[in-house]
């Protein structure tokens, strides 16, 4: 790969190991060496085996787990930035403007309605809050779910139903990176269609993209390449 | 990046041989809402108190950023400039609402009180806002004339919020808000709290052993222990990837926080 | 020395150096209540002894001493207390507003404008105004020098709320040249807009609570209200039995055993000039 704008999003030696101070201290390593980047309107899916450290990679890549080494660079409002050594402040300032997470599961805010948790984001950005709702509204009724729902606070919804919530407020604001950690795991055939829709939609608009798809036939339409995790060896 | 509203450093304190506070340094920007966590006895009531200028640390600074940017310190400022901080600029809302509210006063004048404090001399005008208060808190305006000693305890807490967020303070001290509530009515609270904060842009101080309430609400924590600050940083990177064996403990004893 | 035997003014004259020096401090800061050391007197609290205590240290020779209680000159309280310093001063006394330097009054104002020059010396029992919204006298004194009153106002508006209008009819709060809050004693508010720029030299005394303070001329006192709730004086409407007034303050007099009222002017030389003008007219 060229330097430049050829990437969004870089790894350095990405590592990181978890130590159990509750169980005397055991460290286990779950990452180390990670040099991964992904250039604008790529796409990158995660490989390897179940427990190889893919969702540890993720969670890293978004700032919710710490990287214990390394660098995470990305470039964040015409500047590099190192997310691994930036301050909570500054991850949020990320997180608002350049770097997009859909989990596999929504983390329900209760009593707010769906139309506000997927505009949310777009208002946090400083899109006019009208404007916001309308975008919402489409995106979510572009993933099938109806009008009568975006009042309701998602609480009740069903699997698959939150995943569609979480995707959309996930694709709304448009997000320079996005991260997608099995973004098709509980939607049936016709969803899945219109979130492959969604991904390649933002591929063109020149998001980078890292995601883990079980689903291989997804993977297979939206991925530009695999990036493999391996497990790391046991601690001595 | 925008310079901190509120900034501590060095601050120590001790209750005899208990160390309340001990070298706690924190800041807070504006539109931030930050979390203290730890169990009771870990410091973190008193460093609120420290914090808002109500105990006077015996080491350390705190320095407060008005609204034109001029800095003071707060436990230099006397009296008359902390009382007219604390009644305009400065919110503080007290786990028990009694504390915070005037219980032989309506909820009307509880909610004016503030503003009368600040100068509002229109009756009208000050009606009119309290009524708009009580709809956002979500009491029905008609107890306007209602005694607050009559109220359910959530009304009341959510009362003592409404009274102290009608002046539009920058910055609000919570302690323990929803320390002395049901928990149905806790998830309530805690969701205008979260609504009233994100609408008003407001900077907030928020001591609590809940770690759920923190997790919704925080943009930061900071985990307290033995007056010590052990970990800080990111809400859900604390929660989710704690480092310190503390942390660790208390994210554990708590179910799915 | 009087023929009594006692001091001019009944009180030692190191008393009364150290109650005008109270005095002047309470002129030199409007309306902010000054602590004094009172002395016993011939009458019990509530007789009037702070305002005789003021009176006993500012009368000299040459004045001229008017006592009204409720505006009447000639009730027990005011006969007494002008006998008494008849007595223990030898000055003149006068029934005339126009006539004294010194009035020493219980909860009024006489409705004759006072003048530059005059003393108007006032009988107070409770000089905190904040006392029933704030027990602890220590946060009282701190919210005056915090000028921090918007528990005063919490108490108007509750009025209001409450009956559609500022309930208090005696000792309504005012707000003295911009700064302190104070009691204006128990004078009804229809007297309150005659303590503005009054030209006369008002002085309070506080005998049991062993206050002082003072409105020195032409200081401004403002009634507390609101923009859209106005303070409004209010008096009986009706006019004065006696002198048909429609301008004074008015008593309601029982005047028989069947329920018979009439309304009459509580000041007494203001209504007795009148009638004698009236009678003259005639």
């Amino acid at each position: 790969m060229t330097m430049g704008m050829s990437w969004s999003i870089r790894t350095e030696g990405l590592g990181k190991a978890f130590t159990l101070h509750l169980q005397g201290g055991t460290r286990i390593p779950v990452l180390g060496g990670v040099d991964l980047g992904v250039a604008p309107g790529e796409c990158v899916a995660l490989s390897g085996p179940s427990g190889a450290g893919k969702s540890t990679l993720m969670r890293c890549l978004y700032g919710n787990y710490g990287a214990g080494e390394g660098r995470i660079l990305l470039r964040h409002q015409g500047e590099i930035l190192d997310l691994a050594a930036a301050d909570a402040r500054a991850v949020r300032a990320i997180r608002r403007e350049t770097l997009g997470y859909v989990s596999q599961f929504l983390r329900v805010i209760p009593r707010v309605p769906t139309l506000e948790i997927v505009a949310e984001p777009l208002i946090a950005r400083g899109t006019p809050r009208e404007a916001a709702l309308a975008a919402a509204r489409a995106l979510l009724l572009r993933l099938n779910l109806p009008a009568r729902l975006h009042g309701l606070p998602p609480a009740t919804f069903s699997g698959g139903e939150q995943q569609r919530v979480n995707l959309a407020r996930g694709f709304a604001p448009g997000y320079p990176v996005l991260l997608l950690d099995e973004p098709t795991a509980s939607l049936d055939a016709a969803n899945r269609e219109v979130v492959i829709g969604l991904i390649e939609a933002a591929k063109l608009a020149g998001t980078a993209i890292i995601g883990i798809f079980h689903d291989t036939e997804v993977r297979d339409r939206v991925a530009d390449r695999l990036f493999e995790v391996l497990p790391m060896p046991a601690a001595a | 990046m925008s310079a901190p509203l509120l900034q501590a450093s060095g601050l120590s304190l001790r209750f005899g041989a208990i160390a309340a506070l001990d070298d706690v340094a924190l800041e807070i920007h504006p539109g931030e809402v930050v979390a203290i966590v730890g169990e009771s006895g870990s410091g973190k009531t008193t460093l609120l108190r420290v914090l808002s200028g109500l105990m006077r640390p015996e080491a350390g600074t705190v320095r407060y950023r008005d609204p034109a940017g001029a800095v003071h310190s707060v436990h230099d400022m006397g009296e008359a400039a902390m009382r007219r901080l604390h009644r305009s600029d400065w919110g503080f809302v007290h786990q028990n609402p009694r504390d915070g509210l005037r219980m032989r006063v309506s909820a009307g004048g509880n909610i004016g009180e503030r503003l009368m404090a600040v100068g509002a001399r229109h009756y009208g005008g000050i009606r009119a806002e309290a009524t708009a208060w009580l709809q956002r808190v979500e009491i029905d305006p008609e107890r306007i004339d209602g005694m607050p000693d009559k109220f359910s305890g959530g009304m009341q807490q959510r009362l003592q919020i409404a009274r102290t967020l009608v002046t539009h303070p920058r910055l609000v001290f919570m302690d323990e808000p929803t320390g002395g509530l049901d928990v149905s009515v806790q998830a309530k609270l805690l969701d205008m709290i979260r609504g009233l904060v994100a609408d008003l842009g407001l900077a907030v101080l928020i001591v609590t052993h809940d770690i759920a309430a923190a997790r919704l609400l925080a943009h930061r924590l900071l985990v307290m222990r033995h007056g010590r600050v052990v970990e800080q940083g990111l809400t859900d990177r604390v929660l989710d990837d704690p480092q310190h064996e503390y942390t660790q403990l208390l994210v554990a004893s708590v179910l799915a926080a | 020395m009087t023929a009594l035997g006692y001091n001019f003014g009944y009180l030692d004259e190191n008393t009364k150096r150290m109650i005008r020096r109270a005095i002047l401090k309470a002129v030199a800061i409007p309306g902010h209540q000054v602590p004094f050391g009172a002395r016993e007197m011939p009458l019990p609290y509530g007789w009037g002894t702070g305002g005789i205590a003021v009176t006993a240290s500012i009368i000299g020779t040459a004045d001229t001493l008017k006592v009204i209680d409720q505006g009447a000159d000639d009730t027990t309280n005011a006969v007494s207390i002008r006998r008494f310093f008849a007595k223990v001063t030898g000055v003149a006394t006068t029934e005339r507003t126009g006539e004294a330097s010194i009035i020493q009054t219980r909860h009024r104002i006489p409705e004759t404008p006072l003048r530059q020059g005059q003393i108007l010396v006032y009988q107070v029992p409770m000089p905190e105004p904040l006392f029933r919204l704030e027990p602890r006298l220590a946060e009282t004194r701190r919210m005056h020098a915090l000028a921090d009153y918007g528990l005063m106002h919490v108490k108007l508006y509750e009025d209001i709320a409450r009956h559609g209008h500022v309930a208090i009819s005696y000792g309504y709060p005012v707000l003295v040249g911009g700064r302190y809050l104070m009691s204006p004693s128990p004078i009804p508010a229809f007297d309150n807009p005659k303590m503005d720029r009054m030209p006369a030299l008002q002085l309070f005394g506080a005998g049991r609570e062993k206050r002082i303070y003072a409105v020195p001329p032409y200081t401004s006192v403002r009634s507390l209200d609101f923009e859209d709730h106005p303070f409004v004086p209010v008096r009986a409407d009706a006019a004065c039995a006696l002198c048909q007034s429609r301008e004074s303050y008015l008593d309601e007099v029982v005047v028989d055993d069947q329920g018979g009222r009439m309304f009459v002017c509580s000041d007494t030389d203001y209504c007795g000039t009148r009638q004698s003008h009236r009678e003259a007219a005639e």
